[in-house]
């Protein structure tokens, strides 16, 4: 079985996104904190579209309740998630650079990971990390845009999944209220919307169309 | 009048903790943002919203 080279793999992105662009792409470094559902899918639209670089952080391991939506497969269960979606994103992009962090992100912890990234893809399952993480980017540098997610569960409208540009580096994707909870639980096809709406609007930011 | 996503509000000459109080903001949820600069979580006991300004409160809901 044989490969395309990386040579073969640029060119096929440049043809379709043009050279100016995927030159950004290609030197761009995001990080993606949260491998669930979102996290897993924008890192599959990032690496298919050519980012150059992902950082992926987690602490969890595949689970059985993980399949009907997160980018694992069933013989990946009990793996880390960091490593099986490294595995996964090499299969798809054999050229991309990932950096792993197997660790539970706390504000003590977390600019270590984001360090080396000038966009940071918030993708949390839990409200409170998501509002400590927004803290960390948005208050801690200048210079590094946020794209959140927040109300993106259950069977609601995909025309309810919108992104909105809070501030000059603060972008938040999904329909705001949307909550986990009880008999509302997270549904791929949603959470693909929402995972779509951050991952194009990272490479809106990459190629510099940082409107909405 | 502070416009606070958007709406105007009464709210000018307290403190953005006495405001979100007062509106019962889980503060561990939210991010608020004060003319385009997020305010940290120390800072808002010594924050004071005054006339003009514009609060954005993004309050985060579970899911991901």
């Amino acid at each position: 079985m044989s490969i395309p080279t990386r040579e073969q793999m640029l060119a096929a992105a440049v043809s379709r996104h043009g050279e100016a662009n995927q030159r950004a792409i290609s030197s761009a470094s995001v990080a993606i904190c949260g491998l669930g559902g979102i996290g897993s899918n924008v890192a599959v639209a990032l690496a298919r579209a050519g980012v150059g670089r992902l950082v992926l952080a987690d602490f969890d391991r595949v689970d059985v309740t993980n399949l009907q939506r997160q980018q694992y497969k069933a013989t990946q269960t009990g793996m880390l998630k960091t490593q099986a979606l490294k595995e996964n994103l090499l299969e798809i992009a054999p050229y991309i650079q990932i950096v792993t962090y197997n660790i539970r992100l706390t504000d003590d912890n977390v600019r270590t990971v984001i360090a080396d990234s000038q966009i940071v893809c918030e993708a949390f399952d839990d409200a409170q990390c998501k509002a400590m993480l927004a803290e960390a980017v948005l208050a801690g540098y200048t210079d590094k845009y946020l794209v959140a997610c927040s109300g993106m569960a259950g069977f609601g409208s995909p025309n309810a999944i919108k992104t909105r540009r809070i501030s000059g580096r603060f972008y938040l994707c999904g329909d705001g209220i949307s909550e986990v909870g009880e008999g509302l639980g997270l549904v791929s096809s949603r959470v693909m919307l929402c995972a779509a709406h951050q991952a194009h609007t990272i490479l809106r930011i990459i190629t510099g169309q940082t409107d909405v | 009048m502070v416009k606070v996503n958007g709406k105007p509000e009464d709210a000018a000459g307290r403190t953005l903790a006495q405001y979100l109080k007062e509106k019962s903001f889980d503060f561990k949820r939210i991010a608020a943002e004060l003319n385009g600069d997020i305010v940290p979580k120390a800072q808002y006991d010594t924050t004071v919203l005054r006339d003009g300004d514009e609060l954005e409160v993004v309050s985060f809901v579970g899911g991901g």
